[in-house]
């Protein structure tokens, strides 16, 4: 079985003077996953992601990485696993190639696989024509790269980033998130991120973490399918404000609507449907069975905040 | 092994890498040419039986670099890696705590003894001048060398184990600085207690650091100060070890 699961936590929790930053949770990764840990600040995904580094000790709680112990085995759990701390923190003084050298070598790659290894990933992560440039003067995104490139170079089974892409520009996030997708055809990737649009993009399952607990662990299909329960649609219409509302009122499939007066002689309709039904076919088939003008029908995306809201709302009615 | 050395290698490197390296070797140069000024100086109005560098060594200079040099080379051994994050990756890196430890301590020895350096051009000079190849032989200069490394050694490793506590850079300079100074101020308190029978005097000088490696200067090497310094260090090592295995502790 632990052939099969790169990482496997079972009810890890880690106190900081007397704070529980991450109580008691449970998840496993499997071999070839890209697994998103997403969270606002303060959710415990950066501790959760020390503690599978073995930077951290658990207060309590097994984790296994490979089917190793990360506290009793650390050594040969490091050997395993790429790094990237949060912030990418990096030499600053010493030039890209060199800086990628010594971490090689300190990873105990010998003299002339390190040198091919740099060779390799500096190809990968695109810093060939940077590799004499020295750190501190690059941009963040390629600062970022040669994070990515120190995690990589050793070629870890596993790959943990702790927010590859905080702080850089949309053209840099893209590319690193283009990167990281890459990378999930030879390793397992971990990837922390407080945004709900990058665990969408680059993971095949997102686990969800909310004041040191996991909220949800699901596929993004299926966290969105859960979130298109209380979705909303937007349609704006050219009609009467009488006729919409009566139509509204008399469809079962609309839980609750409002009509609300928008520009020039259209409407904006906010619907909500029964049970998560997609309205949309069916909103398009009535406004060209009315003759009247549709501008727009939009089935509203929900943010982080709002699957936040919806996963902890069970909890909460039944604390109320 | 291989990750020893690279790690000394590396943070060897960065001293050669900033302002701070350079600083520190010119503010040695500096008290060393001084004090050879002053030493020559002294030595023309009248002329001294003992060798150069126990001279040197009596002089309050020697002192100097060593309570000066010693904490703005150890400050950032760990300080500055906790400070930027790099501890982090350092540590998520299949190495063991004790070659870390030893890596930082061996770099921070090594500059210190590059620091020193200098000090055999001064010795030589004096040589070429005085005509008088007695007043210092190679044993003299080779004691004189072991007792910089030993000294050295305890207070870089007392250094390690400051900058191994804090974050701050300055905080662990002023550390080492208040460590060492502990370390030296009975051999500065000995001086000023002229008489030699006092009981006062015996115990400081008892406690006296650099005044153990006196010897050292004239090239009698006593194997009681050689224990007393390795020993020491071995337990400020030890210690550091301990500072930095602490993150790991449940």
């Amino acid at each position: 079985m632990s052939d099969e699961l790169m990482i496997e936590v079972a009810n890890l929790t880690k106190r900081y003077a007397g704070q529980a930053a991450v109580s008691n949770i449970s998840f496993s990764v499997r071999r070839g996953e890209i697994v998103g840990l997403l969270g606002p600040n303060g959710a415990g995904k950066s501790t959760t992601l020390r503690i599978l580094a073995c930077y951290l000790p658990a207060t309590s709680g097994t984790v296994r990485v490979a089917g190793l112990d990360v506290y009793e085995r650390s050594d040969e759990v490091r050997r395993r696993i790429g790094y990237m701390p949060e912030n990418n923190p990096l030499h600053h003084d010493m030039r890209v190639r060199e800086y990628l050298k010594f971490r090689g070598r300190l990873k105990g790659l010998s003299r002339k696989r390190c040198r091919e290894r740099v060779d390799v990933v500096m190809e990968q992560c695109g810093l060939s024509e940077v590799s004499r440039r020295i750190i501190g003067h690059l941009s963040k995104g390629y600062r970022q790269r040669v994070g990515l490139a120190d995690a990589l170079v050793h070629e870890p089974e596993l790959l943990i980033l702790d927010e590859p892409t905080i702080g850089l520009d949309p053209n840099q996030i893209r590319s690193v998130r283009q990167l990281i997708k890459g990378l999930g055809a030879a390793h397992t990737v971990v990837v922390s991120t407080h945004l709900l649009p990058e665990a969408e993009m680059t993971c095949n399952r997102m686990v969800i973490m909310y004041e040191g607990k996991i909220l949800a662990a699901d596929t993004p299909e299926n966290l969105q399918r859960l979130m298109s329960s209380t979705s909303q649609i937007v349609a704006e219409i050219a009609a009467p404000a009488e006729a919409l509302k009566a139509c509204w009122t008399q469809m079962p499939e609309i839980e609750g609507f409002d009509v609300s007066p928008a520009e020039g002689e259209y409407f904006r309709c906010a619907l909500t449907p029964r049970n998560g039904m997609d309205l949309r076919p069916w909103i398009f088939a009535l406004v060209r069975e009315n003759g009247w003008v549709l501008r727009e029908l939009t089935r509203n995306r929900h943010s982080l905040e709002d699957i936040y809201v919806q996963v902890t709302k069970p909890e909460e009615e039944e604390e109320g | 092994m291989q990750a020893y050395l690279t790690l000394t290698r590396r943070d060897l490197g960065a001293y050669f890498l900033s302002l701070t390296g350079y600083l520190v070797l010119a503010a040695a140069m500096f008290l060393l040419g001084l004090s050879f000024v002053d030493l020559l100086e002294g030595l023309r109005k009248e002329p001294e039986r003992s060798p150069v560098t126990e001279l040197f060594f009596n002089k309050g200079y020697f002192r100097s670099i060593l309570l000066l040099t010693t904490p703005a080379i150890t400050m950032r051994l760990f300080a500055l890696e906790k400070f930027s994050g790099t501890f982090e990756t350092l540590m998520t890196a299949p190495v063991s705590d004790l070659q870390v430890v030893l890596a930082k301590f061996t770099a921070g020895l090594v500059f210190y003894l590059v620091m020193w350096l200098p000090l055999l051009g001064c010795i030589y000079l004096v040589r070429y001048y005085s005509n008088d190849p007695a007043a210092l032989d190679v044993g003299a200069v080779g004691g004189t060398f072991l007792g910089i490394t030993l000294l050295g050694g305890l207070f870089i490793s007392l250094g390690c184990c400051a900058s191994a506590l804090t974050r701050s850079q300055t905080a662990a300079a002023v550390l080492t600085l208040a460590f060492a100074l502990a370390l030296v101020l009975p051999s500065v308190l000995a001086d000023l207690i002229q008489t030699q029978t006092a009981w006062q005097a015996k115990v400081l000088a008892c406690l006296a650091l650099p005044l153990q490696a006196q010897d050292f200067t004239r090239g009698v090497v006593d194997t009681r100060p050689v224990v007393l310094l390795l020993t020491l260090t071995f337990f400020f090592l030890f210690l550091t070890l301990r500072v930095v295995e602490s993150r790991g502790w449940k």
